[in-house]
């Protein structure tokens, strides 16, 4: 984590301490916010919402994240040379417990500050920095990543948008899929395929461009729960300008790794805010109150589901708690983020499988009357969304047993041979219409269980 | 086991770790496997001396913690007890040490001092050996005051160690209220009957107490007033029994990954195939929560936190049964060598499966955990 900002860079040493921030913290939050309600406190995928509501969120949510900008609280890890303060990790930890219970922007952690800003900070030009960091902090410019591919999404370094040089600019065509959300967003950070003569990690090139320009189609894909946050983006002769160019042109997959990287961290990361208490999946909390709407509280084998789902929640912030702190002393390698997000894929799923059978046959078919327990079974049908959204659970168990248990690599046929040459497949065409072998990406307000 | 152990908390780990190597290697633990007692008291008396018997004791009774997290302090002594599958009687010496040290009595002050040293054992008589037996509102063995004695009535099992004991501490009803005392092994009324286990080297019985009397001065505290002792004292075997849990979990593991990559099959290491390498990362994620529920299980009984009760149960029902899960993979990994005795694998898989049963079931925890969790919500 040697890149991530653990004290100030280019600012002034901490000048406040720990508990002085939090403390400063807690009364700003008790003065100036809302208490959190059921969208703070429980993150998991969104069945079908209106349309104007959700823009009417993502516009108090830029507000919102403006207030903590001019109150001092946002990018408290971020140098203050780029609007952020400058201050430390545990600052950010203090202020996670002091934002308990309190609303806070939701839409605006991830994938906004991290990965796109943390990608800025790390690789960004002075300019670039300058432009775009004290802007994301203000709540003017919200990102998406574009990384995934319909052809393939576990596969990152596969991608087929290409970026060809043109003077000063490049061309983009191509398309990216599973991003949430970005019909309202402002900027995309981009991984394009710049050069096809050369071995597939090294022919790519990360770009950063605004989302709402001539070229960029959005259309929203409907999920089978009804959910429309996910988008697909297609570019047609996109043109950007080469400063807005991030890191070595055919070196993207240097930026890539830490990005992917920054993007297993999510609520981890100490550039995002998540205060305490959040639940980022269905929780066994609510699990007891489905089952007194369905009347089975007092059925032994529904209290031995609820002790089952209590127990998964809980050991899955703790193993986060274990990784975490031995990722930051060292004793740990970066890799292990894949455990945690492993274990909470798996978990999650489980959940939903608990929630469905407490919930029974009012989870299947139902009525308004159902409350609790009415169309528990929607969730039971995307169970798997834990498992896939953020890089699949199959390559968090790659990334585990190769390169944290040392274990030989599968043998790969697309090392040593320019792209061009790497096999497709009859389903994979560049022009992406056919979407097959897809895994979304984390956006804001993520889904059940994304994070690493 | 925490990632980063304080010099003392490193020190009192390592040189647990050697002596454990040097006297009670496998071949040890398999020529002890019909020793009626299970462990040679020379060895137990000598770890003595390394502090196997004082974390859990006050400073003021010769004991004394080294972080001043004590019972974290104590994870670690079972943590090595569990990797390297070690006889003696850690769970009940320790835990009877503790509750001696918390309500100090003269009977049980002086008993203290020869546990600290090894010379002496004591076991815990606490479960009842039928459904919610494990749960102090459950238990049915009565403790009465009758002038200057009480009277213990009832029947434990499990009891670890109960036949090379000197002392019994019971745990009973008096009324509504718990009560403890401090039963010599050779009372009248008192009959032990040795029972079988799975492990190889720790030793159980049956004891019954038929009107069996000593005196008042042998109760720990006021009668009846030991219920928050003897949830103390559950909490702390609970959390001791995972963390021998992980350390088992922790030796098949490296075992297990050893194995796959020396051993060849088509002409390549089974560390080679995704199949396999798939499941180690799934046994890999369950051995780290394993370590994490059990860390912040005991950091929260060491400093007696609201969460405490909640977490204890969780990291029991997840220890037990993820931990079993491991453990058999491991000998699905092994293939036919992994089932037999020859092996050293079943040595872990005993232990934690031991432990698993003991001081209540992963279902049984799940239940405290919705109870628990229902409670909270009430309140």
């Amino acid at each position: 984590m040697s890149a991530l900002p653990t004290t100030a860079r280019g600012g002034p040493e901490p000048t406040e301490d720990v508990d002085d921030f939090r403390a400063r913290a807690r009364s700003w939050a008790a003065a100036n916010l809302r208490p959190a309600d059921r969208r703070h406190l429980e993150v998991s995928i969104k069945t079908k919402r209106d349309e104007e509501e959700e823009l009417a969120e993502i516009a108090s949510e830029r507000q919102l994240q403006r207030r903590l900008y001019d109150a001092g609280f946002a990018g408290v890890c971020v140098p203050q040379s780029y609007g952020g303060q400058g201050l430390t990790p545990g600052h950010q930890r203090a202020l996670n417990e002091a934002f308990e219970g309190y609303e806070f922007p939701v839409w605006f952690q991830v994938p906004t500050l991290s990965p796109c800003m943390a990608v800025i900070l790390e690789f960004g030009t002075e300019e670039q920095k300058q432009r775009h960091i004290p802007a994301i902090l203000r709540g003017e410019e919200l990102w998406m990543q574009l990384l995934s591919e319909p052809s393939g999404g576990s596969d990152v370094a596969g991608a087929l948008t290409s970026a060809v040089r043109d003077g000063d600019s490049w061309i983009l065509n191509g398309s990216k899929v599973w991003t949430t959300g970005a019909w309202w967003s402002d900027w995309g950070m981009c991984l394009a395929r710049t050069n096809w003569e050369v071995p597939k990690h090294r022919g790519l090139t990360v770009f950063m461009l605004p989302l709402r320009q001539p070229g960029v189609e959005i259309h929203r894909i409907e999920m089978l729960n009804g959910n429309r946050e996910f988008c697909q983006e297609f570019f047609t002769d996109v043109v950007v300008p080469d400063s807005d160019r991030i890191g070595e042109v055919d070196d993207g997959w240097t930026v890539g790794v830490r990005w992917m990287f920054h993007e297993r961290m999510l609520y981890d990361s100490p550039l995002v805010t998540f205060p305490l208490g959040v639940v980022r999946s269905v929780g066994a909390t609510s699990l007891t109150d489905l089952a007194r709407a369905v009347g089975n509280q007092d059925d032994p084998r529904v209290r031995d589901l609820i002790g089952e789902a209590r127990m998964l929640d809980v050991v899955a912030h703790k193993l986060q708690e274990r990784i975490g702190s031995g990722m930051r002393s060292g004793a740990i390698s970066e890799p292990a983020a894949a455990i945690p997000r492993l274990f909470q894929g798996v978990s999650t799923s489980r959940l939903q499988t608990i929630a469905f059978d407490i919930a029974g046959a009012a989870g299947a078919a139902w009525t308004e009357d159902d409350g609790a327990a009415a169309g528990r079974g929607i969730d039971f049908l995307t169970r798997q969304v834990s498992q896939i959204g953020g890089g699949t659970t199959e390559m968090a168990r790659n990334v585990i047993s190769e390169r944290l248990l040392g274990m030989p690599r599968e043998r790969s046929v697309d090392r040593d041979v320019p792209f061009r040459e790497v096999p497709r497949g009859p389903s994979s065409r560049p022009d992406g219409r056919e979407p097959s072998e897809q895994r979304p990406r984390p956006g804001p307000g993520p889904p059940a269980g994304r994070h690493g | 086991m925490l990632f980063d152990l304080t010099a003392d908390q490193e020190f009192l780990r390592e040189t647990t770790a050697r002596f454990l190597v040097d006297q009670v290697p496998p071949s040890r633990l398999r020529a002890l496997r019909n020793d009626p007692v299970g462990y040679d008291p020379d060895y137990w008396r000598r770890g003595a001396e390394l502090g196997w018997t004082s974390l859990l004791v006050a400073d003021r009774h010769g004991g004394g913690s080294i972080s001043g997290q004590a019972l974290v302090d104590a994870t670690l002594l079972a943590h090595e007890f569990g990797r390297h599958a070690a006889p003696g009687p850690m769970l009940p010496c320790n835990l009877v040490a503790g509750a001696l040290s918390a309500t100090p009595s003269e009977p049980g002050i002086a008993l203290l001092d020869g546990l600290l040293r090894g010379t002496a054992v004591a076991g815990w008589c606490f479960a009842e050996g039928h459904v919610a037996g494990h749960l102090p509102g459950g238990l049915t063995t009565e403790i009465h005051i009758d002038g200057a004695e009480a009277v213990v009535e009832g029947v434990k099992r499990p009891v670890e160690s109960a036949a090379s004991a000197s002392h019994l501490l019971v745990t009973g009803r008096t009324g509504s209220g718990l009560t403890q005392v401090l039963v010599p092994a050779d009372a009248p009324g008192l009959s032990v009957t040795p029972m079988r286990s799975l492990d190889l080297t720790r030793r159980f019985c049956s004891v019954t107490f038929e009107q069996v009397r000593v005196p008042v001065s042998a109760v720990l505290g006021p009668p009846g007033g030991a219920g928050a002792h003897v949830a103390d004292q559950l909490r702390q075997g609970l959390v001791l029994l995972c963390a021998e849990s992980v350390g088992a979990i922790q030796a098949g593991f490296d075992m297990t990954s050893e194995w796959a990559f020396d051993r060849y099959s088509f002409g390549r290491p089974l560390a080679s195939y995704q199949a396999l390498k798939h499941r180690f990362a799934d046994m890999k994620t369950s051995l780290e929560a394993a370590h994490g529920i059990t860390d912040a299980a005991a950091a929260a009984v060491a400093d007696d936190a609201d969460e405490a009760d909640e977490l204890v149960s969780v990291a029991k029902a997840f220890v037990g049964e993820y931990g079993a899960e491991v453990l058999h993979d491991c000998v699905q990994l092994h293939g036919g060598i992994g089932v037999t005795f020859e092996h050293d694998l079943h040595l872990f898989l005993r232990r934690l499966t031991l432990d698993r049963a003991l001081l209540g079931t992963p279902a049984d925890h799940r239940l405290r955990i919705a109870d628990l969790l229902e409670k909270r919500e009430a309140a």
